[in-house]
């Protein structure tokens, strides 16, 4: 079980925050952002945007990166504080 | 070297986290930035503000970024408090300190810190305009590129 979490703008489109998901086995970032995807078209929509961005752990991740069960996966849009 | 990372609703006091960065006498600068929001952006009139983060991530990857600005400066101390929640124009948004020996380190490391928190630190703002519709700020290819300038 990994915890995906979503946030601001994705949350909301999404209409959820926090999404526990069954990992199967090890598989990467892209692998996740495809599973995810099939979930409907604003699934689609904020998983392929070019310019959201994933952490695993806290740490920003790539779309080659590892995820491993137990992992913390978040996806969020451009950060806009300060 | 010593730091202070906050993230709160809460506001704070400019005046107290002077004095809180006045940790040693070896001290001869003290560099201090207040983000204040705004009640205009974009065209568009600004009401209110909610802020939202990542629990967590937010506080270590200010961590971080203070990290980089010590390996570049020598520092004494620094002060990161952002808040986050509801939010009026004219209130204060985030404060960045830095004391050092000398000034330049001061500065520099002041707003290195602030750059680079404002494009990796995971906070997103929530514009309440006055025809009543919120809207997610979009981020800025300017703070983007004002990342370049401390390109090594």
């Amino acid at each position: 079980m990994i915890t995906v979490l979503f946030f601001a703008k994705y949350r909301e489109q999404l209409g959820l925050g926090r999404l526990p998901y069954d990992l199967v086995s090890t598989i990467t970032v892209s692998d996740l952002k495809m599973e995810l995807a099939k979930k409907g078209d604003q699934w689609s929509a904020v998983l392929n945007a070019d310019n959201t961005i994933c952490a695993v752990n806290q740490v920003i991740a790539s779309d080659e990166d590892m995820i491993s069960d137990g992992d913390e996966v978040a996806f969020y849009p451009p950060v806009t504080g300060g | 070297m010593q730091y202070r990372v906050q993230v709160q609703e809460t506001d704070f006091d400019v005046g107290k986290e002077y004095q809180a960065l006045l940790s040693s006498h070896r001290c001869g600068a003290v560099a201090q930035f207040v983000g204040v929001m705004r009640d205009y952006n974009d065209g568009d009139d600004v009401l209110a503000m909610e802020l939202e983060h990542y629990p967590g991530m937010t506080e270590r990857s200010i961590e971080a970024i203070i990290e980089r600005a010590t390996l570049r400066w020598s520092l004494l101390s620094v002060a990161v408090i952002h808040r986050v929640g509801p939010l009026l124009p004219g209130e204060n948004i985030v404060f960045v300190g830095v004391s050092a020996m000398h000034r330049h380190a001061a500065f520099a490391a002041c707003e290195f810190i602030m750059d680079f928190l404002k494009s990796e630190a995971p906070f997103w703002k929530k514009e309440r305009r006055k025809d009543g519709s919120d809207y997610w700020v979009d981020a800025r290819d300017s703070d983007t590129a004002a990342l370049a300038r401390w390109a090594e």
